[in-house]
């Protein structure tokens, strides 16, 4: 629980807490107010969240209750976790506290740390420098956002944290320097919190006096709740990737390295892994009693529902899909049954029709033991996550003789159904933690990475422009230049054609306004360049391609 | 054949034909693994069909229960369509020419459920009031043209199947699909509509009314039922109707709306314009609590079956009903769960099934079998309340233990039929009382009766106290309907307590007369004393007197008739109302383990995946994951350690930043001495980790790309710990 206290200290007080002086700075307020947080018996590193939240903890141990599970069994294994600490409101975080936590986890190599600090229970000995007793590190337990000017901020705090007798100001590693200076290079931005030692500080005078003990949990989480949302800004450091020395990473690299790297753990995870291999036998017998499988928990099942299904399904019809496939629809897992499953060969005019033809041909062929096993990488995939998708696998879930099995990744997945897909699905939650890397899963095009790499961009560019003639190579770089030279004009909104026109001529690469159409198509037809119609009613022309793979593009062309 | 390609997401395997062995059976999974295949497939088909006879039975059940709303529905139905027959006329039929029928069916929140209800009534509707019903799902109906060539289908559909009698089937057929295929209008199935009545009427009259029965007039209404009305698009349900009210005149339509939340929602979803074709009446169902608890009694309360519930499932299984769905369906779903679980967790539930079918099973018991018994807690109990040679026999002589179990088993069977009957009369006295005290409904009863000894619990006392102030009327009626429980009990025991009961009720009753002359006295006499000219003070002092005689006044007949009876009462429920866990053997029967079935029916993914991610430890049990509360080790795999610097942000992460910090944490974990040069480096490797766990935070959806600042993305979750 924290304790906050505020004091109105006269202006004598608290010049004895600056001792550090700088003249001419020093007197504008006639009072200042110096503002601690104290921590008694702090409890962990979980800070953040729940320093008062009793009451919610309180009434979800009622509902806990009801639920029946307050008891644990001895086979069950209640998560940490409740639901108070996993769905919270948003709070104030700083830029720096990463990296604190950080050397925080790091000066303990491979042991485990507690971010708790030092309980602070000799309040009277420390009334008068209540505000400046402790580190920055110690100090970051809760955080506001300090409107306090950096340089008075600067004024108020370093010098103070050195007055602290009994400080562990231990001297301040790589981490802490490269903020300073950094704070020094930024320090025109007056927003700029500072990084290091203002964290004692708040930003409101208006948390009046709670003296007592206990200040009203409610009223400072709203207060809280408030203070993060009152501006839109969020502060964070201006740094960039550019910054780093190695290189840029593409996707061969990155695998090269991740297989070089043994995944840790490997003989715990195969612990559990077995552990999920004796379900499989009552996954079917559920299977065929009419319910769903949905696997749930960290880490890639697909290799445990392939390990299922290599087991269990090789003597049955069944069907695999990818829910994370990028361009997998629902139309192409109902061609794949009635297709191949069911051996269809006729066409249909829309998913509708084709699942009904499916429920009644599976309906149908019930009665000769036909039995089709659904298996579903992650049904919550973005392209299954839509209402009719779901409704369609629905649908086919209800069927007695098509079994589905099926894994969900995504935190918020559960959302998907509501309670009549959720009948008609008829699931049986079964945890499977797997703790292994979701590498196939985020190995397609839309994942952070491939943002940062362009390297697929890149390649089908050079393979369109290859096969066509060296005019329109020569055109097409004309353009990329021209786009490259504007790079910084923030209201570039393409080249007009009839510019282009010109500057194509002048450079011998077409002799008609036709010629310079034709072999425009052939560049919109591969999704390489834009038009886009202006206010003038001209057209502009656009290459749709990112500024940093147009460079690399030009390089290489260059080189060749 | 792998399932993981760059160009396909759907892998079709098919079992060659020649390979092909016969694919096992339930029953094959279901024993999978246990070493006595003869028990488990005996106490797979004991599960089976104990699985049948709930099912059937609660489906009983809900067309009891369903009854009395589809009756009235039904009544409705007809009317409005005798109506129609009547024809022009009728000048009220005529003034309500453009109303289309409507009966507005309230089902409450319980979708899951409704689908059973809407299957019985369109059964009810085509056996006694018309062939033509259609139901409607909003998710087939996403356009005006969907929803009519679906009405279309389904009529016509149901006009060739009523036709297969007559000889021109198949030149019906054919139409009917051209039409479908040509021209989905309203004018198609009016003209359809004229054919088929006139036909059915005037060739073969007589066929027709065998065939389908003598309720369906010459002009049977068309029923259209829209099973969701909330979910239909309120532009093509506007236009439906309008279109409709033009054909009223020659189509008796009758539409019945299927209503989750409430009646208004018509008024919502229609502007007045529209709502005002249609003549509307309500219709409410049961409330599914009500639902709930008639499936309770019959199903769980009752020596009939039994498989037990103990009480912390079933409380779990009421908690998911009362705080998740309101679903009786996925209730009896849990139940069937629990079921299943018991009996193939279980190798001695062998012995769960009817009495006698279970004293032949315990002869066929094996020794393993016997072992388990032994091992039963309830048996260890029940063994050392023996005498000592008793104990020796218990424990080394098999078939004496077999002997033994017969005896208990029939013990556990009498204990259920005294049980129940004992539960419900002190539901009947106690479920009265103001405040409840010990709940008002059985289901609560039980529970609190199956957990511990429900006459240590505070509410009993203070219901035994509210039991002892009741008026004699009141108590006499409760008693009354107390003996009518009783009356079907067939153990001894039972009879007995209906044989003392009849007799205390009748005592009740005799002693009216006596009590009410004493009673008579009692009044008479202080009112004499105080007919006297008094003072103040003397009134007083009289009045005192009186209180004091109040007080020690023998209590009347009636009185201690009261004690005595509820003495009986608590008696009995002393004896028969003892939890399960004193029963030698009830594990037998007993289904325990509530947290299985919270974890396959109410599961938390998001708590498990922010448990694994913050506290790998309890999933991998690798000491130097280790942590105290709340703590962390630096050791823990990639993504942990990423989640957890990720807790530390706001709304925007600095890449950067986060990859600094992270690679801060590893080369600590990697033991990199702090001081030199490349410790919380870069390098390649680390990079390359790092991305890979980002990418893995952004897929489980903690985080996303933003364009917002360079470098940066968005927290989506504000949750941590």
């Amino acid at each position: 629980m924290s304790v906050l206290e505020v004091r109105f200290v006269g202006d004598g007080d608290a010049l004895e807490h600056i001792v550090d002086k700088q003249e001419g700075l020093r007197t504008n307020n006639s009072v200042q107010r110096l503002v601690a947080l104290k921590r008694t018996a702090e409890r962990n590193g979980r800070v953040e969240d729940d320093d008062d939240d009793d009451d919610e903890v309180l009434s979800e141990q009622h509902y806990v209750q009801a639920l029946g599970t307050d008891e644990t069994e001895g086979e069950e294994c209640v998560s940490a976790v409740g639901g108070a600490s996993v769905f919270t409101f948003q709070k104030v975080k700083r830029s720096n506290r990463m990296a604190l936590t950080a050397s925080e986890l790091a000066r303990t190599p491979a042991r485990s740390v507690s971010f708790s600090t030092n309980p602070d229970t000799d309040n009277d000995d420390r009334k008068h420098n209540r505000s400046n007793n402790r580190t920055p590190k110690k100090g970051k337990k809760r955080q506001f956002v300090s409107t306090t000017p950096h340089r008075l901020s600067k004024r108020l705090s370093a010098p103070s944290l050195r007055s602290d007798s009994d400080s562990e100001l231990s001297p301040s590693d790589s981490e802490e320097d490269e903020e300073e200076k950094h704070d020094d290079e930024s320090v025109k931005q007056a927003r700029t919190p500072s990084k290091t030692t203002a964290t004692a500080l708040y930003k409101t005078p208006a948390k009046k006096n709670k003296a007592g003990p206990e200040p009203p949990p409610q009223a400072s989480l709203v207060e809280e709740y408030f203070e993060a949302h009152c501006s839109s800004k969020v502060l964070t450091s201006d740094r960039t990737l550019q910054r780093l020395h190695t290189p840029k990473l593409d996707r061969d690299t990155l695998f090269r390295l991740l297989e070089e790297k043994p995944s840790c753990y490997s003989s715990e995870i195969e612990v559990l892994h077995s552990s999920y291999h004796e379900h499989f036998s009552k996954w079917m017998l559920q299977l065929r009693l009419g319910y769903s499988v949905l696997l749930y928990g960290l880490g890639s099942k697909k290799a445990l529902l392939e390990e299922f299904r290599v087991s269990m399904l090789c003597q049955e019809t069944h069907l695999v899909v990818n829910g994370f496939f990028p361009s997998i629809t629902l139309k192409s897992i109902l061609t794949a049954l009635s297709a191949e499953v069911l051996e269809y060969q006729g066409t249909f005019r829309n998913p509708a029709d084709q699942l009904q033809y499916i429920t009644t041909t599976l309906r149908e062929r019930e009665s000769p033991d036909l039995h089709v096993y659904l298996l579903i990488h992650n049904i919550d995939g973005p392209m299954l996550r839509g209402e009719k998708t779901q409704n369609a696998l629905g649908q086919l879930a209800s069927l007695p003789n098509l079994h589905l099995v099926a894994s969900i990744d995504h935190i918020n997945a559960p959302l998907v159904w509501d309670q009549s897909l959720l009948s008609q699905f008829n699931w049986l939650w079964w945890e499977c933690v797997c703790f292994q890397r979701y590498i196939e899963e985020t190995s397609y095009e839309n994942s952070l990475l491939v943002q940062q790499t362009g390297a697929l961009a890149l390649s089908s560019l050079t393979h369109v422009l290859r096969s066509l003639t060296a005019n329109a190579r020569g055109i097409f770089k004309l353009l990329v230049e021209f786009q490259l030279e504007n790079r910084d004009n923030p209201s570039y909104t393409g080249l007009s054609f009839q510019e282009f026109y010109q500057r194509c001529r002048e450079a011998f690469l077409v002799n008609s306004d036709l010629t310079l159409r034709t072999q425009l198509t052939e560049f919109r037809d591969h999704k390489l360049i834009r038009t886009r119609k202006g206010a003038d009613g001209v057209e502009y022309l656009l290459v749709a391609v990112e500024t940093s793979t147009l460079t690399d593009f030009l390089e290489k062309e260059e080189v060749e | 054949m792998s399932t993981s390609s760059v160009s396909k997401g759907c892998f079709v395997f098919k079992p060659s034909a020649k390979k092909r062995k016969p694919s096992p059976t339930v029953e094959d999974y279901f024993t999978h693994g246990s070493e006595n295949m003869e028990n488990s497939r005996l106490r797979f088909r004991t599960c089976q069909s104990l699985w049948e006879k709930m099912k059937t039975d609660t489906e009983l059940l809900q067309e009891e229960l369903n009854r009395k709303v589809l009756d009235s529905l039904l009544e409705f139905i007809r009317k409005s369509s005798s109506s129609f027959q009547r024809g022009t006329d009728d000048w009220r039929s005529r003034m309500r020419a453009h109303e289309i029928p409507t009966a507005a069916l309230v089902l409450g929140v319980n979708v899951p459920d409704h689908d059973m209800t809407f299957q019985s009534l369109s059964e009810q509707l085509q056996l006694s009031v018309s062939p033509f019903v259609v139901s409607l799902q909003a998710k087939e109906c996403a356009a005006l043209k969907n929803l009519i060539q679906k009405v279309l289908e389904r009529l016509m559909g149901a006009g060739v199947w009523v036709n297969d009698e007559d000889q021109c089937e198949p030149e019906q057929g054919s139409t009917s699909v051209n039409l479908k295929r040509v021209h989905c209008s309203l004018k198609t199935l009016h003209d359809w509509y004229k054919t088929v009545t006139e036909k059915t009427y005037t060739s073969t009259p007589g066929e027709k009314r065998t065939s389908i029965g003598i309720n369906v007039q010459q002009h049977p209404p068309i029923v259209v039922i829209f099973k969701d009305l909330e979910v239909f698009s309120p532009k093509v349900l506007q236009d439906f109707i309008i279109i409709c009210s033009r054909y009223i005149e020659q189509l008796p339509l009758i539409f019945v709306f299927g209503i989750a939340t409430a009646p208004s929602v018509i008024q919502h979803t229609l502007p007045h314009s529209v709502s005002s074709l249609l003549g509307i009446e309500l219709f409410q169902s049961l409330s599914c609590t009500q639902h709930l608890a008639t499936v309770i009694d019959q199903v769980i309360l009752t020596s009939e079956f039994p498989f037990k519930l103990s009480g912390k499932v079933l409380q779990v299984l009421v908690s998911i009903f009362l705080y998740h769905d309101f679903s009786v369906r996925n209730f009896i779903k849990g139940l069937q769960l629990a079921l299943l679980e018991h009996f193939h967790s279980q190798p001695l539930s062998v012995l769960c099934c009817r009495k006698q079918e279970a004293l032949g099973h315990i002869s066929k018991l094996s020794h393993q079998d016997v072992e388990r018994i032994q091992q039963l807690p309830s048996f260890m109990r029940y063994v050392e309340q023996q005498g000592p040679q008793d104990q020796v026999e218990l424990l080394t002589n098999d078939d004496h233990v077999k002997e033994v179990c017969v005896k208990l088993l029939i013990d556990l069977h009498k204990y259920h039929k005294n049980y129940y009957p004992i539960l419900r009369c002190l539901h009947v006295l106690t479920s009265s009382l103001p405040k409840y005290p010990l709940g008002k409904q059985a289901r609560k009863l039980h529970i609190s009766c199956l957990e511990k000894n429900v006459w240590d619990n505070e509410e009993y006392a203070s219901a035994m106290t509210l039991l002892r102030m009741m008026a004699k009327e009141e108590l006499v009626s409760l008693l009354q309907k107390c003996s009518v429980i009783l009356k079907p009990g067939k153990t001894k025991k039972m009879r007995a307590v209906l044989l003392r009961l009849d007799d205390l009720i009748t005592r009740f009753t005799k002693a009216d007369s006596v009590a009410e002359t004493a009673a008579e006295e009692d009044i008479t006499s202080p009112g004499k004393g105080l007919q006297k000219k008094t003072n103040l003070f003397q009134l007083q002092k009289s009045l005192l007197e009186m209180k004091e005689s109040r007080r020690t006044k023998k209590m009347s007949q009636f009185e201690i008739l009261r004690d005595e009876v509820l003495e009986f009462f608590d008696s009995l429920v002393r004896c028969h109302l003892a939890p399960p866990e004193s029963q030698p053997l009830y594990e037998v029967c007993y289904y325990s383990s509530s947290a299985v079935l919270r974890r396959h029916l109410n599961a938390t993914p998001r708590t498990s995946i922010q448990t694994a991610l913050s506290n790998p430890y309890h999933y991998l049990k690798n000491e130097s994951l280790r942590t105290e509360d709340g703590t962390f080790s630096s050791a823990a795999p990639d993504i942990c350690i990423v989640y957890k610097l990720h807790l530390e942000c706001g709304r925007l992460i600095n890449l950067y930043d986060w990859l600094e910090a992270y690679a801060t944490v590893v080369s600590a974990a990697e033991g990199k001495d702090p001081e030199s040069a490349d410790y919380g480096k870069v390098d390649e490797l680390k990079h390359a980790r790092f991305i890979q766990a980002v990418s893995e935070l952004e897929f489980l959806g903690f985080i996303k790309s933003t364009k917002q600042k360079t470098d940066h993305v968005s927290r989506l979750t504000w949750g941590g710990c």
